[in-house]
């Protein structure tokens, strides 16, 4: 019997085993760039399970820019570096304090987060989207350029100081380097560079015949 | 019960089957029709020793390479090396679900169907990236590193061509924005004359996209030797080349349903039958511009990588940008008729 309801779950379950061991790949394989790998299936199965939960814009938008652009970036760093495992493996006993306390604020965090969240929200509201009567996709748009239009443009704003600011922070002034200038070079003209003389035809004079002796081939 | 067993499970993999065994057959043809188009430009022959003008050619070299080794480099990564292929051919294959071939032979007529081909089409880069990796390789790795910038860096210009569609159509739905180019003026109703440019950027930034010359610089025969799959032999290999042939195939698709009017007629209604939309049209289309990829390919030298970023970024991505804007602009005061109402 296929219940649809069950059917979903189970997927849900599905999806969110892979997310959890690939997310726990990400921090215990020893091949770095398994572990950038690990971290794009952790990616595409949160996407999965954004899909049953009908956000199917989030989905993908997680999967073109995350899965699609910036893990690839990524990948090939990861590639680029020759990272040597002993050293990744060295400081392993020194930072492991360190990163117990990290994590135990973090859940503590969190735990505080749902525990707000339980008490102020007790049953989650019915989808806005389907209540509008638009796809998931349109209503997000509709939303974002209508009622939050201003914070959807301050974020924009600060990415794009993000962008130049990292363009400035490369950017080397370096003297002697010599760039190519493609307007320039369609601008030229055949007359810069070639010039065509017209001259007269010089006649050669006819070859002599070698006096004296003979040689044979 | 069975019914619904029937309906939800064996009906879907039914039509999944009628859409990818076609492809594969034209993808054995469109290779077969390459060599011969590159052939008659160069002044040859091309294949015409097997069957009939060496129709048969595609289908005794897929044979030849089944039956070859897969020959697997010393010291290379084996699970990453065996798994690139198909990591290439999946989202070229997952991206036919939601092309519509007529009003209704579609397999998924989702609403955000252009968001899923954007999706789709942008992970087709890990397989390269994965086979120069995993080869252990330094051509493989050079032609790996060359192909993630160049796809990365037209991604961009694509995706805004994109958008310049979705705002002149007001759909992601690409049965929709097939639609919202049907009018009474047959081929003047078409995207491509509000969006000329981005039509054109859109189609050059599709081949860019499938590495195909002049962009080849992935493969480059004469500098890298074959690029990223150059460690690659027998079955792995013509899964490359599968996932290749299919991208340039469903860019060929995508054109005209964006652009130029899918399936629809480019005369107008009064001409009777030639008149009449029909899944006949979309592949005399789709048939021009698989085309123009061989046209492309036996005529213009290879681009070098550093006017290839040049091109994208200091030159597609400015227009694409501004004609966004002028597409906000048309809509908006209503200088194109979308849709039957013009």
């Amino acid at each position: 019997m296929i219940d649809t309801n069950m059917f979903q779950l189970v997927c849900f379950y599905a999806f969110a085993a892979v997310t959890v061991v690939a997310a726990l790949g990400v921090i215990t394989l020893r091949n770095s760039v398994h572990a950038v790998l690990s971290l794009v299936l952790t990616f595409f199965s949160t996407a999965c399970i954004w899909l049953l939960a009908e956000a199917e814009f989030l989905a993908i938008a997680l999967i073109v820019v995350y899965v699609g652009a910036v893990m690839v970036l990524f990948l090939f760093v990861v590639m680029m570096l020759d990272i040597k495992q002993e050293q990744v493996r060295e400081g392993f006993i020194k930072y492991l304090p360190v990163g117990i306390i990290v994590a135990l604020i973090m859940l503590g965090e969190m735990l505080a987060l749902i525990g707000v969240r339980a008490m102020h929200q007790a049953v989650m509201g019915a989808d806005p989207a389907a209540a509008a009567g638009m796809s998931n996709t349109a209503w997000l748009g509709t939303a974002l350029y209508t009622q939050f239009l201003l914070p959807f443009e301050v974020a924009a704003l600060i990415l794009t100081v993000g962008v130049v600011a990292a363009v400035v922070l490369t950017l080397r002034q370096r003297t002697g380097v010599r760039h190519q200038q493609a307007s320039q070079q369609v601008r030229v003209n055949a007359r810069d560079r070639v010039r065509v003389v017209k001259m007269a035809a010089e006649v050669p004079a006819a070859p002599q015949p070698a006096p004296g002796k003979e040689t044979t081939p | 019960m069975g019914e619904q067993i029937f309906n939800q499970v064996v009906m879907p993999v039914i039509y999944i089957l009628c859409i990818v065994l076609p492809l594969v057959i034209t993808v054995a043809l469109y290779v077969w029709w390459e060599r011969k188009v590159l052939g008659w430009m160069h002044v040859r022959m091309g294949p015409n020793k097997i069957g009939p003008f060496g129709l048969l050619q595609a289908f005794a070299d897929v044979t030849k390479l089944l039956i070859k080794e897969v020959i697997l480099p010393t010291s290379a990564n084996k699970a990453l090396y065996y798994m690139a292929p198909l990591i290439a051919l999946v989202p070229a294959l997952a991206a036919w679900a939601v092309i519509p071939f007529n009003d209704k032979m579609v397999l998924a007529n989702v609403n955000a169907g252009l968001l899923y081909l954007l999706a789709m089409t942008s992970l087709g880069v890990y397989g390269i990236i994965l086979a120069g990796w995993a080869s252990n390789s330094r051509y493989a790795l050079l032609g790996a590193m060359r192909s993630a910038a160049q796809v990365i860096s037209y991604e961009l210009a694509m995706g805004l061509c994109l958008v310049c569609v979705l705002v002149l159509a007001g759909s992601l739905n690409l049965t929709d924005i097939v639609h919202a180019q049907a009018g009474s003026k047959g081929i003047f109703d078409w995207f491509m004359w509000p969006l000329l440019p981005v039509f054109i950027i859109y189609f050059i930034s599709g081949v860019a996209e499938t590495n195909r010359a002049p962009f080849d610089v992935a493969e480059g025969e004469s500098e890298i030797v074959a690029g990223f799959h150059v460690e690659y032999s027998g079955s792995a290999f013509a899964l490359f080349f599968l996932a290749e042939y299919a991208n340039m195939i469903l860019i060929s698709f995508l054109a005209p349903i964006l652009f130029m009017g899918g399936w629809l007629s480019p005369l107008p209604a009064s001409w009777g039958l030639l008149g009449q939309a029909s899944i006949l049209w979309l592949f005399v289309k789709v048939f021009v511009f698989a085309f123009m990829f061989l046209w492309f390919r036996a005529s213009f030298p290879r681009y070098r990588y550093d006017q290839i970023m040049r091109l994208g970024w200091k030159v597609f991505i400015p227009i694409t940008i501004v004609w966004v804007l002028v597409a906000g602009c048309m809509k908006f005061f209503g200088w194109v008729t979308v849709g039957t109402g013009g």
